[in-house]
């Protein structure tokens, strides 16, 4: 009945950056049993080998060489468009990051082993698969393979209780997610027969109109994909686990965590909800309200519960877990925005460029976390920041470059994120989300600027911590900040890359 | 929308030399304290140098924007790199370029502590600040908007007072709650119109190709409104400036009432009369009540306190009253004796921030009551002290009377403002005599009965040059503004001639 399909059928090369990084993955996974104990560098470096070659097929993707011709593989289970490259520069670039602040923590915190550098690579390629799933079976497996090695990840320190805790917590209440999401994929499936996402939202806008039976069955659906998906992201009210697991997490694996998670799961969210308002916008205007209103509301509860439980947070950790469930508050405004017909492509952008922005800033913040978690502390407070530009002045310039692209300030890259945000909120006539967007930016200044309060405006009392830090360590928080602020002083790097990330796959 | 772009102009190279200086500063960080000192204010002084350059080739016969550079920025966005100077924002130049040299010489013997951060947030802020004034594309307006704040929050924050943690945390989060809102009004306006450059969208409004409903021009106005009247600070958004004025070095209260506030001022001109000249019309008589309000209660709490920084610090509510009364007067005398009064608040009434610093640099202590017989230990201090309050109080001959008679002059002939308000205004004039007078007989006059005083050191060009180094340029400012304000009027003309006709014909005529 089936018969195999051919190389050029399938269309590999559209994958090839997945593939690439696939395959080295399992080649580091046999490596690193050769590695010896004491020389795990070498599986960092390979690692970031991997990732490296895969970023440049990545971008020379992105910058418009076509690789095949078509851009469907796999029997149109995947695609890849300009929306797919730049998922993947972000995935990417987080992965090659956070391996950088890892691997000096590893050492001294003796848990060097060499599967912590596969593992994140796995997440690196269900991130990217998630961006690139045109296929709700797709999107499941894509999640899985984010998710379960996060869950191992998390719980790396152990015997550490609270890394322990961590990934227990985080692996429940993911698996229970999980459930939601296959839930909701069966159901729509029940409801239009097909796992094919152009497929699905052309059934649902006859379903959604009464003109097909199964209106009931089909919301279900959705709407349990949709919770899935925000408990992926952390989005007010799924965000329970995000402040546990990040402060119980090792730090870098938190850095990482909290883009990789986002990027696929906002990408997922992305490709849902806003290549089906395609078709249904194509079609007929009315069904889309569906989802908009629920993502307004969530949007508008994780900013608020985001922003002002994190003032009142003490451990560094916690509060950036707060804060980063406020930055899924953002993101979520662009997707609302994506709603409305014919916003859908400066949403997708606003979105992307969100994510870029914060990929930088936010590892980098956790990578200051690091630095600080040297002086053989394993718990920071904001009171250890005190006084920290006294004896480290560029970890402390580093920090207020970070905090202040998390608030938003410009000739950052944090703004340029949330000045696209909002022109689509606006563009999407979303004026009062827009509003409250603006208003609890005002909220997080507080708690931020606390943090460069406690830097520069008092004496420490703190365990001193040498500026100089091993180099690994040293270059991400150089790359980190440098980017922050290239990215918020030349702003069209993102945003000439973000531009047609147009999610029209619909009809290829 | 695209737009064409040119060569750079003197506007940008003059918006770029802090920068430079910045650079310097960031990268040789084995500097000697003396010669980061010097650094930066030689930087100040190319600064003011180019700032002259600027002005000297500034033809007063045109109306629109003068050495222009257009480069891309963010092109796909039509948000453009776009400077140029017009006959307003050129006196705002000047006035930052003239004032933050001061203050930076003033800071020589005053700061101790990390010398070199604090110098290069000094170049940094006088960048951001030139950058408002000299910006024409709003996105890029917001930018250099927001990038005041970062060093000013900084500068009272590390070097401020007692209480500097609080005040410059709260300078922060109150200016960015107004400003981000304005960001929404930029956000909106710039979609609508397709780009995000004034010069175009002010054409645009003149020439009637952009269009808003009653409400949402009602709405934008109040957008960009609230933003800049924090800033100025109209009463009653104006809690923050006490704290932030008293608790930030003496540098730092130079540059927040000399420049900074006029930041408001200028963006008021410049958005809600240039963009939304029928909601100005509407709003007037409600704003210039505000302002009214503010001269006078500025004006009886200034007179109210016991700290000679925080009376100060008040007074820039009463004057600030001025300017924005004058403003909204929509007629051509107030929006230029506005302009005017912008300039002198800057010299008078940082020359009167300088002061205090130095008092507080010798005594420790700002309380009034700590003062009395000044005249008879610091001679020269007490002269300078009593022309420099003069100037702020309008005595005729010095600056501020002219700036004030302009203003009073325009709001009384304003067709949307009734005559009450020139009246009250006017009253404030009264009480400005009363606090400052007030003030200069406890501290400068009576008997020299303070032990503490009576040891207190003259200003001299010895070891503290710099002290009067700083006062000198202001006096002679305050003097050459005050008997020959002509050229100032003159470079202005054109451009809010021009304005108040647009207004006019728009709004209030049809009113």
């Amino acid at each position: 009945m089936f018969s195999t399909p051919t190389f050029d059928e399938l269309n590999v090369w559209a994958a090839l950056p997945m593939i690439a990084l696939a395959l080295g993955t399992c080649i580091l996974l046999v490596a690193d049993l050769f590695i010896p104990k004491d020389k795990k560098a070498y599986t960092a470096a390979l690692a970031g080998v991997g990732l490296g070659v895969s970023l440049i097929i990545a971008l020379i993707q992105a910058s418009g060489v076509e690789i095949g011709d078509k851009p469907t593989a796999f029997q149109g289970m995947f695609v890849a468009d300009q929306f797919t490259y730049v998922v993947n520069i972000i995935a990417l670039m987080a992965a090659i990051i956070g391996i950088m602040v890892s691997y000096d923590y590893l050492e001294r915190t003796g848990t060097e082993r060499g599967e912590f550098y596969t593992l994140i690579l796995f997440s690196t390629i269900g991130a990217m698969l998630m961006g690139s799933s045109r296929n709700l079976v797709m999107i499941f497996v894509a999640l899985e393979l984010l998710s379960i090695p996060l869950y191992i990840l998390s719980g790396f320190r152990r015997p550490m209780l609270e890394s322990e805790e961590s990934a227990m917590k985080y692996f429940l209440l993911g698996a229970f997610s999980s459930g939601f999401l296959v839930y909701g994929i069966a159901l729509i499936y029940g409801a239009t027969g097909s796992f094919d996402l152009a497929n699905v939202w052309q059934s649902a806008v006859d379903i959604l109109n009464g003109d097909a039976p199964g209106q009931f069955t089909l919301l279900v659906g959705i709407s349990m994909v949709l919770i899935a998906l925000s408990f992926k992201v952390g989005a007010v009210p799924f965000h329970m686990w995000q402040p546990d697991v990040y402060q119980g997490a090792p730090t870098p694996v938190t850095a990482f965590m909290s883009v990789t998670a986002k990027t696929g799961g906002f990408a997922a969210m992305l490709r849902v909800l806003v290549t089906g308002l395609a078709v249904v916008s194509a079609s007929q205007g009315k069904a889309i309200d569906v989802w908009q209103d629920a993502v307004q509301v969530i949007a508008v509860l994780t900013l608020i519960l985001g922003n002002f439980v994190a003032i009142t947070q003490t451990d560094l950790k916690r509060m950036l877990a707060y804060s980063s469930i406020a930055h899924g508050g953002y993101i979520l405004i662009a997707i609302a925005a994506g709603g409305t017909p014919g916003v859908g492509n400066s949403a997708a952008q606003a979105a992307l460029v969100y994510l870029m922005a914060y990929t930088f800033t936010n590892i980098g913040a956790f990578a200051v976390v690091i630095a600080l978690e040297r002086s053989e502390k394993n718990t920071i407070t904001l009171n250890d920041t005190k006084g920290l530009a006294q004896h480290s002045p560029l970890l402390a310039a580093a920090m207020t470059i970070f905090m202040l692209s998390l608030t938003g300030v410009p000739l950052t890259a944090g703004f340029i994120g949330k000045f696209f945000v909002f022109k689509a909120a606006l563009e999407a006539n979303l004026e009062v989300l827009a509003v409250i967007g603006v208003l609890v930016s005002v909220v997080s200044a507080y708690y931020y600027l606390r943090i460069i309060v406690n830097m520069y405006m008092i004496e420490g009392d703190a365990h001193p911590v040498a500026d100089k830090q091993p180099t690994a360590l040293r270059s991400a928080l150089w790359l980190t900040a440098m980017g922050t602020l290239i990215l918020g002083i030349l702003p069209y790097i993102m945003t000439d890359l973000a531009r047609d990330v147009t999610l029209a796959i619909v009809g290829r | 929308m695209q737009l064409e772009t040119t060569g750079v102009s003197l506007t940008s190279v003059t918006l770029f030399a802090p920068m430079v200086g910045f650079f310097i500063l960031l990268v040789l960080n084995k500097l000697s304290e003396e010669r980061v000192k010097w650094g930066a204010l030689i930087t100040s002084l190319i600064t003011l140098g180019l700032s002259i350059l600027l002005l000297a080739q500034f033809k007063s016969d045109t109306t629109g924007l003068q050495s222009e550079h257009v480069a891309k920025w963010i092109p796909t966005f039509g948000i453009y790199y776009h400077v140029a100077v017009d006959g307003i924002s050129i006196w705002l130049v000047m006035l930052t370029t003239f004032i933050m040299p001061l203050a930076i010489l003033i800071s020589f013997n005053m700061v101790h502590e990390r010398i070199r951060l604090y110098y290069m947030f000094m170049l940094l802020i006088e960048f951001a600040m030139l950058g408002v004034f000299v910006a024409q594309d709003m996105f890029m307006f917001y930018v250099f908007w927001e990038l005041t704040l970062v060093p000013m929050y900084f500068l009272i924050g590390i070097w401020g007072g007692e209480e500097r943690r609080y005040a410059a945390v709260k300078f922060f989060l109150y200016t960015m709650a107004g400003s981000i809102l304005m960001l929404l009004a930029i956000v909106w306006l710039g979609n609508k119109a397709g780009t995000f450059d004034v010069k175009v969208i002010t054409q645009m409004v003149q020439d009637g190709t952009l269009t808003f409903s009653r409400d949402t021009e009602r709405l934008l106005f109040v957008g960009f409104f609230l933003a800049f009247a924090i800033k100025v600070p109209l009463w009653p958004l104006h809690s923050w400036l006490p704290d932030a004025h008293v608790q930030a070095p003496t540098a730092g209260s130079i540059i927040l009432a000399g420049i900074l506030l006029k930041l408001g001022t200028y963006g008021l001109i410049r958005f809600n009369l240039g963009f939304f000249p029928n909601a100005a019309a509407d709003f007037a008589p409600w704003i210039a009540a505000l302002a009214v309000i503010g001269i006078i209660y500025g004006a009886w709490v200034a007179y109210a306190q016991t700290d000679v920084k925080k009376l100060v610090a008040y007074t820039s509510v009463s004057h600030l009253g001025f300017v924005v009364l004058g403003i909204f007067s929509l007629t051509s005398s107030g929006i230029q004796g506005a302009v005017l009064q912008m300039v002198n608040h800057g010299i008078s009434t940082g020359g009167l921030f300088a002061l205090v610093g130095i008092l507080y640099d010798r005594r420790h202590t700002k309380a009034i009551n700590a003062f009395g017989g000044i005249w008879k230990v610091m001679p020269v201090f007490s002269g300078i002290a009593l022309v420099v309050s003069l100037s702020s109080m309008g005595l005729p001959s010095l600056n501020g009377f002219v700036g004030e008679f302009t203003i009073l002059l325009g709001s009384a002939s304003s067709e949307v403002l009734s005559i009450w308000f020139t009246a009250i205004a006017t009253l404030g004039v009264i009480l400005a005599a009363v606090y400052t007078l007030f003030m200069f007989n406890k501290v400068f006059m009576g008997p020299l009965d303070k032990k503490e005083n009576q040891e207190l050191e003259d200003l001299t060009w010895g070891k503290n040059w710099t002290e009067l180094g700083a006062l000198v340029p202001l006096l002679i400012m305050i003097f050459v503004i005050g008997l020959y304000p002509r050229p100032f009027f003159e470079l202005m003309d054109g451009s809010v001639g021009h304005l108040v006709n647009f207004v006019h014909t728009v709004a209030v005529a049809g009113k």
